[in-house]
């Protein structure tokens, strides 16, 4: 007990270090208004993205829903009609869901894709209130044709990075205040929500 | 006859309004204190700099529901949260924050003044010891019965090394022992008392480090776990009164109250002092862990109390000897 509790250096140890502390920098992000930007390839919510000339390139071949470990996504095929075709290729996604409770964000899916079509952005804020709007339908998913042409993960501005240690280093230095804005996708769901919002 | 019942009826609710905004803001600088110290910016969301927290805080806890479990004795359960607020509210009827030619400023100043505050102080135990044994719950029950014990233990000492000062002083009346101290601060000939009232304060308003009547880890929320909205809000308003009223009287007993130099308006020595109290004990909050419950008793009775007499002793004998 002596030994505890009469130990005056370490006591005033320990107030100098509780005292020094109120002037050190914090390290916290303030969240909400200033967003921390993300490494390029940041595994966050998928987008489906379409051609050039507006057709997507998702061909509902289902790889991807064979390559995913947590059975997350749901494909089904549909034969492209002539007067209507959704896809270069000869079958297009009917439906394309991916429940996004369920996946792990490995990216399997980005990697499984021949075309390229079904990648993950950096937006990760997709809390919601219902566990029916985390099953994101196809709709949700896709580009929509007015937003033109995404690029594939490679060209994404910031590109990759030389080597995965600095992905860290980046991940804790650098600030944009638009992290989600990375893609087209996501700078469209921002301005969705500033509509609703004003 | 009717005006002086005027005159005290506006200044205790001048003191009263000033003091309960005291406590709001004091919430809101120990958060803050406590989030710098450990590397976080603290409340920031509510208003700029956070200054609107306290007032977002006493509209949460209005609204909240107002829970009474059924076993409860209902008239000793609702009664107890005032016991606590008024003794802890009473304390400030006579404690002067300043003194200028138009007079002191106090609600009243009574020559028995140090003795009519721990008078209160005993009694606001019983708020807290019948809000445990009248929640009939367990944790509260050990909470009411470690903070009787914590607190009739370092009453004892608490007491003991004020008397130095008081002999020092040769008054009980807390304008009495500040003009005492025009020449020589009381924290130099009484430092053993002060540092032995410092700690037992803490003790007496169950701040961390001596929070064993609250004690999260291990008793949920001691005493009042079974509280919920207002009444919760009332020992929490009375726990930082009792916070500042210790202040205040550390500032009184050792630091001179508002005496200073000339220039600076005594208030705002006053000020300065007590709010310094008041963020050493947010530090000891943030820095030193709870202490044992039986380490807790063994300090206050092994350690503090020896100490306290001692020190008593040898105040009365120089003075003795020397005179005053």
């Amino acid at each position: 007990m002596r030994k505890n509790l009469f130990n005056i250096p370490a006591f005033l140890e320990g107030f100098a270090t509780t005292l020094s502390f109120v002037f050190r920098k914090k390290p916290t992000k303030q969240y909400p208004t200033l967003k921390k930007q993300h490494a390029p390839r940041f595994h966050g919510l998928h987008e489906l993205r379409r051609y050039g000339d507006g057709k997507e390139r998702c061909i509902g071949c289902e790889l991807c829903q064979i390559a995913c470990p947590a059975n997350a996504i749901t494909v089904i095929g549909a034969e492209n009609r002539p007067d209507d075709r959704r896809s270069p290729g000869e079958r297009y996604a009917a439906r394309y869901e991916i429940d996004e409770l369920r996946c792990i964000f490995c990216g399997l899916c980005e990697e499984a894709c021949p075309t390229d079509a079904i990648v993950l952005t950096p937006r990760f804020e997709m809390a919601d209130y219902r566990r029916g709007s985390f099953i994101y339908p196809k709709d949700r998913l896709l580009v929509p044709p007015e937003a033109g042409v995404g690029s594939p993960p490679d060209e994404r501005p910031g590109g990759i990075p030389p080597d995965l240690g600095s992905v860290a280093q980046m991940k804790s230095t650098v600030e944009i205040q638009t992290g989600y804005d990375a893609t087209w996708r996501g700078s469209i769901l921002k301005t969705q929500r500033k509509g609703l919002a004003g | 006859m009717i005006s002086w019942w005027l005159i005290a009826l506006i200044k205790s609710a001048v003191v009263l309004f000033v003091v309960i905004t005291c406590f709001a803001y004091a919430m809101l600088f120990e958060r803050k204190i406590l989030g710098w110290m450990q590397l976080r910016p603290g409340p920031n969301r509510v208003g700029p700099w956070g200054m609107l927290q306290p007032a977002a805080d006493a509209v949460k806890m209005l609204f909240k529901e107002d829970l009474t479990p059924r076993t409860a004795d209902p008239l000793i359960y609702r009664l107890a949260p005032f016991i606590s607020l008024i003794t802890a509210m009473g304390a400030f009827a006579i404690i002067p924050f300043n003194e200028t030619s138009a007079g002191i400023w106090s609600v009243g100043n009574v020559n028995a003044g140090i003795l009519y505050i721990f008078a209160l102080t005993s009694i606001s135990v019983y708020g807290i010891s019948l809000a445990g044994w009248a929640s009939s719950s367990k944790y509260p029950l050990l909470g009411s019965v470690r903070s009787t014990a914590q607190m009739v233990s370092y009453e004892l000492a608490m007491t003991m090394s004020v008397v130095g000062v008081l002999i020092l002083a040769g008054s009980t009346s807390l304008v009495g022992i500040v003009h005492a101290q025009a020449t020589l601060w009381f924290i130099v000939p009484q430092f053993v008392g002060f540092v032995i009232y410092l700690t037992t304060a803490v003790a007496e308003t169950n701040r961390a480090p001596f929070d064993l009547v609250e004690a999260e880890t291990e008793l949920v929320g001691g005493f009042h776990t079974e509280y919920s909205g207002l009444r919760f809000g009332l020992f929490f308003i009375a726990e930082y009164l009792n916070m500042i009223t210790v202040s205040c009287l550390a500032t009184l007993l050792f630091l001179g109250g508002w005496g200073g130099p000339a220039p600076i308006p005594g208030i705002v020595w006053f000020l300065v002092k007590a709010g310094f109290f008041l963020f050493v004990y947010m530090w000891l909050r943030a820095t030193l862990p709870r202490l044992r419950y039986d380490r807790l008793m063994a300090f206050g009775w092994k350690f503090l109390l020896p100490v306290a007499t001692l020190n008593l002793i040898v105040t009365s004998a120089v003075i003795a000897v020397r005179g005053i």
